[in-house]
């Protein structure tokens, strides 16, 4: 499949969403909600339950089903409210020494007036900067659309995984193709020269594991698994290793 | 003498290869022609209407640490096409030229009053100081020789964001400097940011927005994302100040603005309270 393929079918409205995730891996999960600052962002799903037997906090970012839905969910792009309410609860989850799972969706960090005035840069920086420390094992994993920035904030994670469906980009490929080329037109060129897709991630070492789409019941009991050999090691190896595995891209 | 090089506009970027040989500016604020000398004079603010020029790396560099006390480090390190993308190469090589730099950021130790300290300034000439690999290690081998000897990390940032051309190795450039910045920090190490016009994106989005202490620039743009990008998906037009400096303390996300003439006595004044 052409990489601009992937790219569309990673945004098709027949997916499914982080709360579908959350729901056949995370049966008890119970929603907590709020920043404890200013407000509750509803693109950003959050709480704690039990991946198998593993208590777990749990972030979301949500896009909706319905248009309804999406139009609550303000279609997956998060406000600095959401990032700020994750990091509460990923902070919360390091004081319980309890693993954190985040299922990661968005196109990206919300685009606004409020959303700029209330820090949204602020509030990604914040993430990176934290989970950089966070004596606890973080796996990411993206589930559909890995945009930029607005993703990124959930992913500075021990190991990012990505559904063999699912993109990872600096820049949507129809902005970048407008960008350079002025022409939205050329957005399938811009995407395969992105290197957008897991296999293509994976082979640049950028993510740790290509996931199968449709094997949700095992990728629930691998990632139980992973999060169990992350739990294993002392905090400070963790972090350690946590840096090499930034530390090491690019160059 | 080149004739086209003898009146130029000073727009935001009014120190590419052109500028030092011309003997004139224009300036684009008040539109008034102005004398080089004069414009340097006054640290590359127009003397007539205030206006804030853009400024090279290097001079920022000089315009805030004392004289010969900057030793660069990384100085050699340059960008690969590792992706392959088309024409990236010839941007590239149009970046060198233009900016007569290596890359989008100078970085090195130096002494501001005598308080020794590591520097960094991105320089808007190169790719409008996009954040590619080679920017992203040299800032985190900054950040951690820093951290390795106790100096506090003085940064001047320019930035349009994350540079495409180089994928997902240039998103996750954010994430090593951040993680590098959090280590600095661990060690009870100073960070001064200081954010100038603009400071976008992925930039804004890490880095520039972890100092202990964060100074901006009078009318500097800050934000996440571009302006158009907001005015385009929201069809609703965008307060005068937004994204401007004066609007960002408001908000609450910088600590001071400092006029150029200020910014080194600041720096100093900064690095002796914490002492270091």
């Amino acid at each position: 499949m052409e990489d601009y393929e992937i790219v569309k079918g990673a945004r098709g409205d027949r997916r499914y969403t982080a709360t579908d995730y959350i729901r056949k891996m995370i049966p008890d999960f119970m929603e907590l909600h709020g920043d404890r600052l200013c407000g509750d962002d509803r693109a950003v799903v959050a709480g704690i339950g039990t991946l198998g037997k593993t208590p777990v906090t749990v972030i979301g970012i949500e896009k909706g089903k319905t248009t309804a839905e999406r139009i609550r969910r303000n279609f997956g792009n998060a406000h600095p409210e959401g990032y700020r309410k994750s990091l509460r609860l990923m902070k919360q989850a390091a004081k319980f020494h309890r693993p954190i799972v985040c299922f990661v969706d968005t196109a990206g960090a919300f685009c606004g007036v409020d959303a700029e005035e209330h820090g949204q840069g602020r509030a990604i920086a914040d993430n990176l900067y934290e989970m950089a420390d966070l004596p606890t094992p973080i796996l990411s994993l993206i589930i559909g659309e890995g945009g930029s920035g607005g993703a990124l904030a959930l992913c500075h994670s021990d190991r990012i995984w990505m559904l063999s469906d699912a993109y990872f980009s600096v820049v949507s490929p129809e902005s970048c193709a407008n960008i350079l080329w002025k022409s939205t037109e050329k957005a399938a060129e811009a995407a395969s020269a992105l290197a957008l897709t897991a296999p293509k991630l994976y082979r640049m070492g950028l993510i740790d594991r290509v996931c199968p789409a449709d094997e949700k019941r095992k990728l629930a009991a691998e990632m139980e698994e992973e999060l169990r050999l992350l739990s294993e090691l002392p905090t400070a190896e963790l972090l350690d290793a946590r840096y090499r595995r930034f530390r090491k891209v690019g160059y | 003498m080149d004739l086209k090089n003898l009146f130029l506009k000073a727009g935001n970027a009014p120190e590419g290869s052109g500028f030092l040989k011309s003997r004139f500016v224009n300036c684009r604020g008040c539109g008034k022609k102005l004398a080089v000398a004069r414009v340097r004079k006054n640290m590359f603010v127009c003397p007539e209407c205030g206006r804030y020029m853009a400024v090279r790396a290097r001079r920022r560099i000089l315009m805030l640490t004392d004289r010969r006390s900057f030793t660069e480090l990384d100085r050699e390190m340059e960008s690969r096409n590792v992706l392959s993308f088309p024409e990236y190469e010839e941007k590239l090589a149009a970046a060198r030229e233009k900016s007569r730099e290596r890359e989008g950021v100078v970085c090195g130790v130096a002494a501001i009053d005598g308080h020794r300290c590591a520097v960094f300034a991105m320089d808007a000439n190169f790719m409008m100081g996009s954040m590619g690999a080679v920017v992203g290690e040299k800032i985190t081998r900054l950040f951690e020789y820093a951290t390795a000897h106790h100096l506090p990390v003085l940064g001047v940032t320019v930035s349009g964001g994350a540079r495409m051309q180089e994928g997902m190795y240039s998103l996750l450039q954010m994430s090593k400097v951040s993680a590098a910045v959090r280590r600095h920090s661990n060690g009870g190490n100073l960070y001064i940011v200081l954010l100038t016009d603009p400071t976008t994106g992925g930039v804004d989005a890490s880095f520039a927005m972890q100092g202990d202490i964060t100074l901006a620039e009078p009318g500097a743009r800050i934000g996440f994302a571009g302006p158009r990008v907001i005015e385009k998906s929201l069809k609703q037009e965008l307060p005068k100040d937004f994204q401007r400096a004066e609007r960002v303390l408001d908000c609450g996300f910088v600590d001071a603005i400092v006029p150029r003439s200020e910014q080194k006595a600041c720096i100093a004044k900064l690095l002796a309270l914490h002492g270091m």
